[in-house]
């Protein structure tokens, strides 16, 4: 059956419709967040919800009052920063072993090594703690580095197995045929192939880190907090603080924003076509 | 050569890490939770410690279900990860007779006897103090006057619930966007069942018999329970099942509810013209009775303690009487204003006249406060201690259990029988696992 034009055109309208559609849906509640954000307290609260309204910076001004804002900052940028690096150092290794010199057992190892996520992280919650109690390390960035790559390593490895597993076996054959090393072969062979699927992987676990909450709540406390751990502290259980929460939510949310928008063609290439597609 | 960025990258940040984690000296960390008062307090850190040079304060703010947590896993496993918390009348006795705090002895000057009595022993156990008290409330109305005027009533400043469901019946009018009347709903053992049990105490209801078996499948908790989702229902706000403090401030702010029962730090939020558009019409009254007044209004008071896995105990008893005193509210008074002193604690406050001036509501919430008695809050004898919650480990598991039965009551998914007949169920279990019978 032949489709006509009109119905091209009608098939195109409604799927850009759509497509803002749930965008839109999808973008809101970061929407409904950034106004609050510029309301008063009264404002925040007001039923129906006010679209028109004066703006006031009061809001981040009192967060940055109450709260050391760059403390926080710098916390989650040192612990999300280096638990990545320490994670593609671990994880391209293995993936890399996994990928192209597998054993009979590969493929158990690799199961196992997801269902570590399967268990909520409330469950190790207390050996977790424990341990840091005892390495004296509660309240430290090292330890939310520990366990910020611990989390995000079966990700990593998984996400770099595919990556790898799509570059063709051969070319590192006919490199290592030429006389390659194994660190040339990475280097010269691997690295430029799987360079998109390694700058994914990285650019996830660095959102991962950067916004995990569980661990960073119940691992700090005067020092180590990071972003997030300043968002839940403008919680309150009596009284206002819509607009408060969202200027700090904002404040938390605002870098790596923008660090995704400028990385986000590494991201999505990276997510949905792999290394060499 | 990027790889040798790379590399320096990294040993940079590690360096800046390392570097990051000095610590510094004589430093109290104090976990608290993100209430007006908390954070007023916070502001005038520089006042503490220019009076205390050799001590620095350092604050974590937390999410209140997450410093419970937080705290108690610290405490559990003697962390030593702060040298103050903020806990409440749950916490304090629990936890004190556990060895968890530290035994609080102040000095002469900090007029220990000026607290209320209800509240020091509340904060107590086997008579010894182990938390001071920051600020507390209890439970009363706070009710649009300008409605039950306009609609031919009068509130009684002591009324019972028949006279409560009248004036509601009588201020209710969803066609110009007013609720008769806004009451907690979401599930929780400080949330809906801070209210409830109230409720319940006044019918005559109690959690455990004095043989420690759980009393809900008893006809007081029914007709208790009954009426309330048949209040709410006819005269409530929809989606009452997800409103907690916060939620029904904002309602009642905006105007939209005509009368609300809960703690009377709330009453200080809808007289404040800065947050409340009916600030200059909001009228106080005592909780309602039924069969008996026991139990019901609550009392609460957030309240500082020490841990005893601190090794900071002197430092931290010092900011502990700097910050329950007298002096402190004078301070707060004179400095900030007097209607946004720490109140509930000191009978002294209400002896103030100029605070007395300030805060219209100061009579009704001191009438509410004198009136709760934790050890004496049920019409037949109970064997806890408590107005809204039992004093005992197991309640808050029993507590959250309940509180979602009585929130899928009210959100219609199971009858009020029904409800009941699985919360008992739930503290049988759990009071005989924990071998009380």
């Amino acid at each position: 059956m032949k489709i006509s034009k009109y119905d091209w055109n009608a098939l195109f309208v409604t799927r850009t419709v759509a497509s803002w559609l749930v965008a839109f849906i999808v973008f809101f509640p970061l929407l409904f967040l950034m106004v609050t954000a510029f309301k008063t307290e009264l404002q925040a609260i007001a039923v129906p919800s006010l679209w028109v309204f004066e703006p006031t910076l009061e809001n981040f001004t009192e967060v940055q009052e109450r709260s050391d804002y760059m403390r926080f900052a710098m916390n989650s940028l040192i612990t999300s920063l280096v638990s990545t690096i320490l994670g593609l150092i671990i994880a391209v290794p293995s993936a890399y072993s996994f990928a192209f010199s597998p054993t009979i057992q590969t493929k158990n190892i690799m199961v196992w090594m997801l269902s570590t996520k399967f268990m909520p992280a409330v469950g190790a919650l207390l050996p977790v703690y424990l341990l840091f109690q005892w390495a004296g390390l509660l309240d430290s960035q090292i330890a939310l580095i520990i366990v910020f790559t611990m989390s995000n390593l079966p990700i990593m490895v998984w996400m770099l197995y595919s990556n790898f597993k799509d570059i063709p076996h051969e070319i590192l054959e006919a490199s290592r045929m030429d006389g390659a090393s194994l660190w040339e072969e990475f280097r010269h062979v691997l690295l430029p192939l799987a360079m998109g699927g390694m700058a994914s992987t990285g650019l996830l676990c660095l959102v991962l880190s950067w916004n995990e909450a569980f661990w960073a709540l119940n691992l700090t406390s005067a020092n180590a907090g990071t972003l997030a751990v300043l968002v839940a502290s403008y919680s309150s259980p009596e009284g206002l603080f819509w607009a408060k929460l969202s200027a700090a939510s904002l404040m938390a949310i605002g870098p790596i924003i923008v660090f995704g928008w400028f990385s986000q063609k590494q991201l999505v290439q990276g997510l949905t076509f792999g290394a060499v597609k | 050569m990027k790889l040798g960025k790379i590399a320096a990258a990294f040993a940079g940040t590690l360096f800046m890490t390392a570097a990051s984690i000095a610590h510094a000296e004589t430093e109290l960390v104090i976990a608290t939770v993100n209430n007006g008062h908390m954070v007023e307090m916070q502001k005038h850190t520089d006042a503490f410690e220019k009076a205390n040079p050799d001590i620095k304060l350092k604050w974590v703010t937390l999410e209140e279900g997450v410093l419970r947590s937080r705290v108690t896993t610290d405490i559990a496993t003697k962390g030593g990860q702060f040298d103050i918390m903020t806990i409440g009348m749950y916490e304090a006795p629990i936890w004190g007779k556990k060895g968890w705090l530290t035994e609080l002895n102040f000095s002469d000057d900090y007029a220990v006897d000026d607290i209320f009595p209800a509240v020091r022993k509340g904060l107590s156990a086997e008579g010894k103090l182990y938390a001071a008290p920051f600020y507390g409330e209890s439970s009363m109305i706070m009710y649009r006057g300008d409605l039950v005027e306009k609609a031919g009533l009068n509130m009684p400043n002591t009324p019972t619930w028949d006279d409560v469901e009248k004036i509601v019946k009588g201020i209710h009018n969803p066609d110009e966007g007013v609720y008769g009347i806004c009451l907690r709903g979401k599930p929780g053992w400080g949330d809906n069942m801070a209210f409830i049990t109230t409720l319940a105490n006044s019918y005559g209801a109690q959690w455990f018999g004095e043989d420690w078996k759980p009393q809900l499948d008893s006809p007081e908790w029914e007709a208790a329970v009954t009426f309330y989702v048949d209040l709410l229902t006819k005269y409530g706000p929809p989606g009452s099942a997800n409103n907690s403090f916060n939620e029904i401030l904002a309602l009642i702010n905006e105007g939209k509810c005509g009368m609300w029962i809960d703690a009377t730090i709330a009453a200080s939020f809808v007289s404040d013209p800065d947050q409340s558009k009916v600030a200059d019409v909001i009228k106080f009254a005592q909780a309602p009775s039924k069969k008996t007044a026991k139990g019901k209004n609550w009392l609460w008071a957030w309240s500082l303690a020490v841990p005893a896995s601190s090794k900071k105990t002197a430092e931290a008893m010092k900011f502990l009487e700097w910050a329950t005193s007298k002096d402190y509210v004078n301070y707060i008074g004179e400095n900030v204003g007097w209607g946004k002193v720490p109140t509930g604690t000191r009978a002294s406050t209400y002896e103030n006249p100029k605070f007395l001036e300030a805060a219209k509501f100061a009579s009704a919430e001191l009438e509410a406060i004198q009136s709760a008695n934790p050890e004496d809050s049920t019409f037949n004898k109970s064997p806890y201690v408590g107005v809204q919650f039992a004093a005992i480990p197991e309640f808050q598991s029993i507590g959250v259990a309940v509180g979602q039965q009585m929130s899928s009551a009210l959100a219609g998914k199971v009858t009020v029988k029904e409800a009941l007949a699985k919360s008992q169920t739930a503290a049988d279990r759990t009071m005989k696992k924990a071998k009380y019978y």
